[in-house]
Order: structure tokens, then sequence, then C-alpha cells
């Protein structure tokens, strides 16, 4: 073990907490405002103490947005389902998809297989607005603008190359020769792609699918252009909060409160599969 | 004459393109009868886990053939060569513990519970690993999971068992006691088993016959007894005997009556020419160049002989080496007793010509083996 003097355990603690206030400060403050009405919100000077509010969730529940100028309605709950659906179906499809290819790429070395992965590493790279407008283009002839089938589609644009260069690196990790002892042992290779290579990289697919998930979660360009009202997800109608009569601050806090918490919750809850992914390596021989 | 149980016939491998690759093995001819223990002994990189990798199914051959029982099988998924291996580097599941690691080998055997269970405690007791059956991969020795390795592959009832260095990381008692128990084992249920090894004691103890590889080739295939006694080439010679083969390269020369070899710094050693047969002196003096090799307990000293001057004097507690300079080297000799030479002291030595190993100067190959032509 090594020794830390005082000293050095304080200016961590301090180094430590002025990171996590950093971090943490909008979400506490983005949390205080859900709770407060527009009118506390914008006074000045602001202050952290006022009657709490659960109008602002109210009225994102109940679909009906009053403003100055009258009552609107906001599809934020349908916006809220179409982001689930939307995130866990493109995700799982991409980890159907992904996970063997990713195998595949890592255990069976061919001539060009590096330069394919790459390729589908580099639909990343590209601005998604480069894509765009040829993509509405072709989705239109192909009747795909403005259906989950469609959206589903280009999200595989995000999730899929994630998937299968994290879950390569994993399956690259597994030591090959763990499963050629169990395929020596009288199991096919598919036996042995389910029994072995899966479990032990079952750390790195989960982290690889949170990861895909945030990012479809918080997709907007694809969603906003390729998808009408009722398909988009959370991050699209959360401009619905910007009206005519002004922006609605405490119920785009509220908005990002409900659909912040999901992936927030997902990350917590799969922290420990992170973190033993993360130390996989060791499985290395 | 028994079954074969593999065949290996003209094999190559090359890592990457064919011709272009590196060439890890090189027409690599070879037969295993069915119940022979078969040792593969070379130096590191010289090819030894790619031919077993070859014959498991893991590796493809780049040309050649590989038969068991009759049958072709380099084609074959390693699932349906019924081989076992134990690997270099244990590869151990690690989700699993040494005990269901070592069951896991059998279950595409669909044995009884029962059955499984007695067959796993005798491996256990078998590599003495009783005490770690419970434990994880990650929190055994190295020596430890070698042997859990080990064990997973002997409890299968595979045509052939390849044995990837399964002892190297055991200390020499441990392997010592092993090396006994596991012939008796292989040998009583009549098994097939070729396994690589670094240490010559493990391939003499075990083995019927020792393949001994350099470069990718094949030296020699050979008993264990024959290898030391007749080495085929420079390298097997001074390869494999403990300490090695001395060796000088020497100029030759002779009359009717005498057989002369003329080493570095004018050392000359002269031999009747009835210490050879006709047929040896017959190959000896088509040559101008040669190698000479002696082992180190055939080296002996005697008034009369050539001089060497002591350059080191061990008792190793059984025996004595004694290294001399020689001929610009320096010749190794073991003997028995607790011998004290001083140091810079010069010794008379003396090269029995029935001990004599004679090598060609320009490709390797043995020329004869004392009296007999090799
Ligand atoms: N996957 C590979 N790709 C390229 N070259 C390889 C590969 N595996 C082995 N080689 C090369 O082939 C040669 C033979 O390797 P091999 O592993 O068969 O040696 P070995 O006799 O088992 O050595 P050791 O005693 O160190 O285990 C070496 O030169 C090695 O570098
Ligand atoms: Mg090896």
């Amino acid at each position: 073990m090594e020794t830390t003097s005082t000293l050095e355990k304080t200016l961590r603690l301090i180094a430590l907490t002025l990171v996590v206030i950093f971090f943490m400060f909008p979400i506490f403050w983005i949390f205080l405002m859900s709770f407060q009405t527009n009118e506390t919100i914008l006074a000045i000077p602001p202050s952290i103490i006022f009657t709490p509010t659960l109008s602002n969730y109210a009225a994102l529940i109940t679909g009906k947005l009053t403003t100055a100028a009258g009552t609107l309605d906001i599809a934020f709950m349908r916006n809220l389902g179409n982001s689930i659906f939307l995130s866990v179906t493109s995700v799982a499809l991409a980890l159907v998809l992904g996970v063997p290819a990713a195998y595949a790429f890592a255990r069976h070395k061919f001539k060009g297989s590096e330069d394919i992965a790459f390729t589908l590493l580099s639909f990343r790279f590209a601005p998604p607005l480069l894509v765009l407008l040829p993509l509405t283009q072709y989705f239109q002839w192909l009747g795909l603008s403005d259906t989950y089938f469609g959206l589903i589609w280009v999200y595989q644009l995000i999730c899929l190359p994630l998937i299968l260069w994290i879950v390569r690196g994993y399956f690259e990790d597994i030591s090959a020769d763990v499963e050629y002892a169990y395929r020596i042992a009288g199991h096919s290779w598919f036996a042995t792609f389910r029994k072995i290579a899966l479990p032990l990289a079952g750390p790195g697919i989960a982290a690889a699918g949170l990861l895909a998930f945030i990012f479809a979660w918080n997709n907007f360009v694809f969603a906003l252009v390729l998808a009408s009202a009722d398909k988009q997800p959370v991050t699209v109608g959360a401009l619905a909060f910007v009206t005519s009569s002004g922006i609605q601050y405490g119920q785009i806090a509220s908005a990002i409160v409900l659909s912040v918490t999901p992936t927030l919750a997902l990350a917590l809850y799969a922290q420990r599969y992170l973190v033993e992914g993360l130390s996989l390596g060791a499985v290395k021989g | 004459m028994s079954e074969t149980a593999l065949f290996i016939k003209g094999v190559d491998k090359f890592y990457g393109p064919i011709d272009h690759g590196v060439h890890a093995v090189k027409q690599l001819n070879m037969d295993v009868k069915k119940g022979e223990i078969i040792a593969l002994l070379g130096s590191s990189g010289c090819g030894k886990t790619s031919t077993l990798r070859m014959i498991a199914g893991f590796e493809a051959v780049s040309r050649g053939t590989i038969s068991m029982k009759g049958r072709e099988v380099q084609t074959f998924a390693p699932v349906k060569r019924n081989v076992a291996m134990a690997f270099e580097g244990y590869s151990l599941y690690p989700p699993l513990t040494v005990r269901e690691n070592i069951a896991f080998a059998l279950k595409a055997s669909r044995l009884s519970q029962s059955v499984v269970d007695e067959k796993v405690a005798n491996i256990a007791k078998l590599l003495e690993i009783e005490d770690i059956m419970g434990r994880y991969p990650s929190s055994i020795s190295g020596g430890q999971q070698q042997r859990a390795s080990l064990g997973r592959a002997l409890i299968r009832d595979a045509d052939l068992h390849l044995l990837d260095e399964p002892m190297g990381q055991l200390e020499p008692q441990l392997r010592a006691l092993l090396r006994g128990r596991i012939k008796h084992f292989i040998k009583e249920r009549g098994l097939t088993a070729i396994l690589v090894t670094h240490d010559q004691t493990e391939a003499n103890a075990l083995a019927d016959r020792i393949a001994v590889m350099e470069g990718g080739v094949l030296q020699q295939f050979d008993t264990p007894q024959m290898i030391k006694e007749r080495p085929a080439n420079l390298f097997t010679g001074t390869f494999v005997g403990e300490p090695p083969m001395n060796v000088f390269s020497a100029g030759i020369s002779g009359t009717s009556d005498t057989v002369s070899f003329g080493l570095n710094e004018g050392v000359k050693l002269d031999y009747k020419a009835s210490d050879f047969s006709h047929a040896v002196r017959a190959e000896l003096m088509k040559r101008s160049k040669v190698v000479l090799g002696i082992r180190p307990y055939a080296v002996r000293r005697s008034e009369g002989g050539v001089g060497a001057k002591v350059a080191v004097n061990q008792w190793l507690g059984d025996q004595t080496h004694i290294a001399a300079d020689f001929a610009g080297g320096t010749m190794v000799l073991v003997e028995h007793d607790r011998t004290n030479l001083t140091i810079g002291e010069t010794v008379a030595i003396r090269l029995d010509p029935s001990s004599l190993h004679v090598f060609d100067g320009d490709n390797g190959r043995a020329i004869s083996h004392g009296q007999e032509l090799a």
C-alpha cells in the first residue's frame, strides 16, 4: 500500500470536490428548476429558496402546456415513449447484428477485414448533416421517412459501429485458446461462441450496449429531419417548449429530468458491468 | 506391427502467405504408433507448438497431409478429430473452478455424473491438485493452473493427447513424481501422446521416441538411446545431452596405417588406421574437413594424451565438471570422482576413437559413431 500524507489527501479531496461540483451542478440546478415556475426561475437575483411546485411535471404528464397566450397541446409523454422504443430497438438490433460481426472480425482475419471494419467505424466520423439530405431523399423514395423502421435503420449508423468496435476489442482480449480448449472437447464453433465467447465478453457487450443506448437516446438531427411529431423522441420534442409566447424553462427542466432519468438509471445499474468489463484484460492468457 | 495413430506427410506451415510468410514447419514427416509416447524436443521457436496446433486443427496446414486412423484429417474441424490438448498457456476457462474446468472436458462425452466425478477425483489425485479443485483459475499459481490444464487433457478418452510443455512450471521434485505417474497413466490406458518439452530428462524418461526439431525441420526421430548414441547430425549431437557434446572442427589426413585429425592451434590427434573400420575410413578420407564430437563423460585424462589447460573445476555433489582450453575451444570433461585440479594446470586428455562422433564439415551430417558408419 502506498502511504499518502494528510496534505496530499486534502488536496485530492478538494480537487475531487471541484470536479464533482463542476459536473453535478448543472444537473442539480436543473433539478431545482423543474420544481419552479417560470417567474421564480427568471427572478433576479436567483434564489434557491422557493415554494416547490409540481405543475411542470403535471403539465408534461397531462400534455397541456399553459402559457401566457393560452393552452397548448404537447406530446412529451409520447416523445418519451418514442425515445425509449427507438433506443431500445435500435440497440437490440445493433447487438444482434454487431456482436456476431464483432466476433467474426476478431477471430477471422482475412484480406481486407481490417478495411471493412474501419469503413464501418468511419460512419461515425462523417457529420450527420452530410448524409442527411441524400438520406431524406432515399427515404422518401423508399417510403421509409417518418416510419419507426426507417428511424431504427438510420440509428444503426450510430449504434452499429460503436458496438462493433468496442465488442471486437473484448473478443480479441479473450485468448483464442480458451475457445479452442472447448472446441477440441467436442463442441462446434457456434456452441463455443455461445458458451465461451459470449459470456466472457458479456460485460463488454453490456458496456457497449449502454454506450450505444446513450448515443441513440441523445440523437437529435436524424429524428428532427426524418420523423414527424408523433414519432419524434424527447430530444426533438423538447423544441415544443420554445413557444411563441416565451420559453418555458420550468417545463424544459422537468422534461430534461424525465428524459435523463432512464439513461442515468441504466448507467448506474450497469456501472458494475462497466468496471468488470474494463478489468476483463485479466482473462488474457 | 501395431496400428498407426498419426501419420504426418510432407507438412509445411506458413504463417501468412504460402511460400512468403513465416515458414514455421518445413516438410515434416512423422508417424506415431498407437500407444506410443513421443517427445518433441527443440529450441524455442522451432515449430513445436505449430506442429501440435496443426494436428489439433487450430492452425491450417499449408501443405501436406495429416492422417489419423487411416483418414486424412487436415481439413477436419477440431471437434471431428478426437484429440485432447494441454495448452502451453493453460487456457483455463476463467468463470469455472478447477474441478468444473476438468469436468467440462467430459461434457460432450455424456457420461453419467458419478463416472465423471470418479474420473475427476482420480485425475486430481494423480496430479496432486485435490486441494485446489474448488478454486478459480485466477486465484491459483502458474504451476497449479498448468496441472489443471493437464488434467483437463488427460481426463479425456481421446485418440491422441497433445501436451504442450505440460510440466514446465513445476519444481524438479514434483516433475519427477508426476513424470512417473503420467507415464503409468498413459501406458495403462494405452493412450497415444505427443508431448513438447524443453527438459531432456523428461523426454528420456517418458518418451518411447524423441523427435528433435530445429528451425522447423525434423532433425531426428528415434529412441532416446539412439539419439544419444547415434545423433544424426551436429545439431542433434550438441542439442541432446547434458553437458553438451564437445565439438571441434578438424582437417583430416591419413596414410594406409594412420588417421590424423588436425585441430586448431596445431593440435593433432593421431589414430591407428585399425581404430576405424574400413568403411568409416573410406568415408572419412573422402573429406578434407570434418567436425569431431565427443561426449564429456567419454573424455579421459591419461598419460601421453594431448595437453589441455584447466579453466574450470566444479564439484556438483555427484560429479566433477572440468572445462579445459583445448584446440582454440573448450573441452568439457565429466568425472564421477571428486577431482581437484588447479586452474591453469595442464592435463593430458585422450579421446578414445570408439567414443568419437565424426560429422561432415559442410552439412553437419553424421559420418561415423566410433567404429561404425552413421
Ligand atoms: N500466429 C503466428 N503468426 C506468425 N508467426 C507465428 C505464429 N505462431 C508462431 N509463429 C512463428 O512460428 C515459429 C514457430 O513457433 P512455435 O510457437 O511453433 O514455436 P515453439 O517451438 O512452440 O517454441 P516455444 O518452445 O518457445 O514454445 C516461430 O518463429 C514463431 O515466431
Ligand atoms: Mg511452443
